[in-house]
C-alpha cells in the first residue's frame, strides 16, 4: 500500500488524476459520479498513512501479549482504507462517509483494551464528540448541497463563484470547518483527543497521532481551496484567515503548555499532537500556496517522527510496564536505543535543523513571512520549543534517570491509564518492537535531506490553489496547469528560529528536571503569574462528556459566529 | 416550501445537544445522540422535498411530467442511517462492557483525567472494585 501510493505521488505529478467510479463521467462541466481526485499533496499524505499502517502492523505482532485476535487485524485494514479514501476522495459527501468510517473503526480500536473503565470511558467521550462533529459537517454539507445541488468538490467551487458569499455559504463553511477540526483536536474541540490517544494501545496510537487528526487539516485546507476559494477569496480572505489562524495558534500553545505539565508519556504525546495540529493550522490559515505545502511537508515530516515517539513508547512499554515518567524513571538504562530514538524525535519536534520538521517550519516561516506576519513564525517556535522539551525531560528521566523522581506540577496519569500496566516486563526478542520506531524516525528526519522537496511542494501546492484551471481539469478534462518554476532557500532568519528552538527545548528540559536549583523568588513569581491558569487548564481536562460537547458547541457557535461577523 | 422542516431540525439538534450536555446516564447520552442525528435527516429531506412532486420512482405506467423531489439527499440519508447505525451499536457495547465491568451506568465514578473528579460519586469507588473482583 505505502509502495502504491509514493507510485501515485509520482504519477500525479504530472497531472491530477481523476477517477470517475462506475464510468460516470461528467457531461457539460456537470459532475453526477463519485470520484477520486489525486494530487500530490494528498498522495503525499496517502503515502504516510500506508508508511505508518506498516510500521504499526509489524509492531503490534510483538506488542500484545496475548495472540492478537483477527478483529483487530480487520479494523486496522478497515481504518487504512477510509484513511486513504479521505485522503483522496473528491466529493463532499464521500468525505463524510470515509469521516464515519474512519471514526468508527478508530474508537473500536481505542476501546480494545476494555478491562479498565478509563479506556472505555476514553473510547465513548472519543465517540460522542466525533460523532456531534460528523453531525455539524453533514449539516454543512446539506446547507451546501442545497445551495449549489452538486456534491463534487470542483463543481461546489464552480457553482459558489458565480454568486457572492451570502450568509448560508458562510455558515456552511462555518459548519463543515468545525466539523473537520473536531476530528483534527483544534482548541477548543481538543478535550476527546487527550482522553482516546491516552488509553488506545500504542500501535495504534501511532496511526493516531501520526495521520488521523492531520486528516481533518488536510480536509480543510482542500474544501477551502477547491470549493470556497472563489467565494471567499476574494475580499473575505483576511476574515477566513484570521479565524483560522487564531483558532491555530491558541491550539498549538494550550497543547504545548497541558503537553509539559504531563508525565504519562502517551498524554503528553497525545498534548503535542494537539499542539502541532495548531500549528499545521497556522500554516494552511496564511490561505498562501507555501503556507499550505510547509503544511503538508509538516504533516508527512512531524507524523513520521511522532508515529516513531509512539512506537519507542510502546517498546517501552511493553519491556518497563510503565510509561509514566515519574513511576519508570531510571527504569529505562538498559534501553539505550529506544533512548536515542525519543531523545532524536524530541530533538525533530523541535525543529533542529536540518530535519525534515524544520525544512517544512522554514517554509511555513517564509509563508508567514510574505504576508507581513513576522510574529507568527517566534511564536510557532515556542510552541514546537516546549513540546520538544516535554518530550527530553521525560527521555532524560526515564532512560538516564536524571532529575528527581517526584514533581508536583506534573499530572501523573491516572490508574488504568496505562493500558499497559498490568503487563509484564517480559523479555522478548524486541527487534519487531524498536525496529517500526527506528525506520519511522530515520524516514521523517531524514526527508529533509530529499533534494528539492521543499521546491516540489511548492510547485505543486501553487497549482492545487489555481481553483479554475483545477476545476477545468477535474470537470472538463482539460490538460494541466503548467508547473510554476520556484526557487527555494531557507534563510538565515529559518535557521535561527530551528537553532533557537531547539535550544529552547533543551534549556527548558533542564528547567523541567532541575526547577529546584532555580532561586526561589523566580519560582515563586512564576508560580503566581502561570500557577492558576495552568490549573484552572488542568481542571478543564476532566474527562466529562457532557463538558466536552458544551465547549464544541461554544466553540463552533464561536467560529461561525466570528466568520460570520467578519464577512459582514 | 415551509420552513416548518427547517425548525423542526433545529429543534432536534438542539434537544439532542442539551440532552448530551446534561446527561448523566450512559443510555441516555446514546439516545440523545440519535435524536441529534435525526435532525440531519430531517435537514437533508427537507433541502430535496419540493412541493406536489410525486416520490422518484420511474417505472413504466408512472407520468414523469409531474416531475419527482431529488433523490440524491433520500440516498444521502439512508447512507447516513446507516452509519449512525453502526455508531449508535458501537458505543452501546461499549455501554454494556462499563455496565458489566462496574455494573452501574450513572457517570458518577471517576473520570479517567487524575484531576478533581466534576461530579462526587455517591457509591464511592468501592462499588466498582468490589463487583470487579466478582468478575473472573
Amino acid at each position: 500500500m505505502t509502495v502504491l501510493c509514493v507510485v501515485l505521488i509520482f504519477h500525479s505529478a504530472h497531472g491530477t488524476i481523476t477517477y470517475w467510479f462506475g464510468g460516470w463521467h461528467p457531461r457539460n462541466g456537470i459532475a453526477i459520479g463519485i470520484s477520486f481526485s489525486v494530487e500530490p499533496l494528498g498522495a503525499g499524505i496517502a503515502a504516510l498513512i500506508g508508511a505508518l499502517m506498516t510500521a504499526a502492523l509489524v509492531q503490534s505482532i510483538d506488542y500484545f501479549e496475548e495472540e492478537v485476535p483477527p478483529h483487530f487485524f480487520v479494523l486496522m485494514l478497515v481504518f487504512l482504507a477510509s484513511m486513504i479514501g479521505f485522503a483522496l476522495s473528491s466529493d463532499l459527501f464521500n468525505m463524510f462517509v470515509f469521516f464515519e468510517l474512519m471514526s468508527t473503526a478508530a474508537f473500536g480500536l481505542t476501546g480494545y483494551r476494555i478491562e479498565h473503565r478509563s479506556v472505555l470511558q476514553g473510547a465513548i467521550n472519543f465517540a460522542v464528540v466525533n460523532g456531534i462533529g460528523a453531525f455539524l459537517l453533514l449539516a454543512g454539507i446539506a446547507l451546501l448541497y442545497g445551495r449549489t445541488g452538486a456534491l463534487n468538490l470542483a463543481q461546489i467551487g464552480q457553482v459558489l463563484s458565480r454568486h457572492g458569499a451570502d450568509g448560508l455559504v458562510i455558515v456552511a463553511f462555518g459548519l463543515i470547518v468545525v466539523g473537520l477540526l473536531t476530528k483534527a483536536g483544534a482548541v477548543p474541540f481538543h478535550f476527546w483527543l487527550s482522553d482516546a490517544y491516552a488509553v488506545a494501545p500504542a500501535p495504534v496510537c501511532v496511526l493516531f497521532a501520526g495521520v488521523m487528526s492531520d486528516l481533518g487539516l488536510h480536509a480543510v485546507g482542500r474544501v477551502y481551496w477547491v470549493a470556497f476559494s472563489g467565494v471567499l477569496g476574494n475580499g473575505h480572505a483576511d476574515a477566513v484567515r484570521g479565524v483560522l489562524i487564531g483558532v491555530g495558534l491558541l491550539t498549538a500553545l494550550v497543547g504545548a503548555l497541558m503537553a509539559f505539565v504531563q508525565a504519562g508519556l502517551k498524554r503528553m504525546l497525545a498534548f503535542i499532537v494537539i499542539s502541532h495540529v495548531g500549528i499545521f493550522l497556522t500554516a494552511i490559515g496564511l490561505l498562501t500556496a507555501r503556507g499550505l505545502a510547509g503544511a503538508t511537508v509538516y504533516v508527512v515530516a512531524d507524523g513520521l517522527v511522532k508515529g516513531a515517539l509512539f512506537c519507542a513508547v510502546g517498546h517501552l512499554a511493553r519491556r518497563v510496564g510503565h510509561t509514566d515518567e515519574l513511576i519508570a524513571h531510571g527504569r529505562g538504562r538498559s534501553l539505550p536505543l529506544t533512548g536515542t530514538v525519543v531523545a532524536l524525535g524530541a530533538l525533530g519536534l523541535a525543529i533542529l535543523p536540518p530535519f525534515g520538521t524544520f525544512v517544512a517550519y522554514s517554509l511555513v516561516e517564509r509563508g508567514a513571512g510574505g504576508l507581513g506576519y513576522h510574529w507568527l513564525p517566534p511564536l510557532l517556535a515556542i510552541a514546537t520549543a516546549v513540546t520538544g522539551a516535554s518530550v527530553l525531560r521525560a527521555a532524560a528521566r526515564i532512560f538516564l534517570g536524571l532529575g528527581p523522581a517526584e514533581d508536583d506540577l506534573l499530572v501523573a496519569a491516572p490508574r488504568g491509564e496505562e493500558a499497559d500496566e498490568g503487563m509484564r516486563a517480559a523479555p522478548r526478542r524486541g527487534f519487531l518492537l524498536w525496529g517500526p520506531a527506528v525506520a519511522l524516525l530515520v524516514a521523517g528526519l531524514g526527508l529533509g535531506f530529499a533534494p528539492g522537496i521543499a521546491a516540489h511542494a511548492v510547485q505543486h501546492a501553487e497549482r492545487f490553489v489555481d481553483r479554475p484551471a483545477v476545476a477545468r481539469e477535474t470537470l472538463h478534462g482539460a490538460p494541466p496547469a503548467p508547473l510554476p518554476h520556484v526557487h527555494e532557500q531557507i534563510g538565515a532568519a529559518g535557521y535561527a528560529y530551528g537553532a533557537g528552538s531547539a535550544i529552547l527545548a533543551v534549556a527548558l528540559a533542564w528547567i523541567g528536571l532541575y526547577r529546584r536549583r532555580i532561586p526561589e523568588a523566580f519560582r515563586r513569581a512564576a508560580g503566581a503569574t502561570a500557577g492558576p491558569a495552568v490549573q484552572r487548564l488542568k481542571l478543564l481536562h476532566d474527562g466529562v462528556v457532557g463538558e466536552y460537547v458544551t465547549w464544541l458547541t461554544a466553540g463552533a457557535a464561536a467560529i461561525t459566529g466570528l466568520l460570520a461577523l467578519l464577512t459582514r | 416550501m415551509s420552513f416548518l422542516p427547517y425548525a423542526l431540525a433545529a429543534w432536534l439538534f438542539f434537544v439532542g445537544l442539551y440532552g448530551i450536555v446534561t446527561s448523566r446516564h450512559l443510555v441516555h447520552l446514546v439516545v440523545c445522540l440519535g435524536v441529534m442525528q435525526s435532525s440531519t435527516y430531517v435537514l437533508l429531506l427537507a433541502i430535496g422535498y419540493r412541493t406536489g412532486k410525486k416520490a422518484p420512482i420511474f417505472t413504466s405506467g408512472v407520468p414523469t411530467k409531474v416531475g419527482a423531489v431529488d433523490p440524491v439527499v433520500q440516498a444521502l440519508t439512508l447512507t447516513d442511517v446507516v452509519v449512525s447505525v453502526v455508531a449508535s451499536a458501537l458505543i452501546l457495547a461499549l455501554v454494556i462492557e462499563i455496565w458489566k465491568r462496574s455494573g452501574k451506568l450513572c457517570r458518577c465514578s471517576a473520570p479517567p483525567c487524575s484531576a478533581q473528579p466534576a461530579i462526587s460519586c455517591p457509591h464511592g469507588s468501592t462499588t466498582s472494585s468490589r463487583l470487579r473482583s466478582r468478575q473472573p
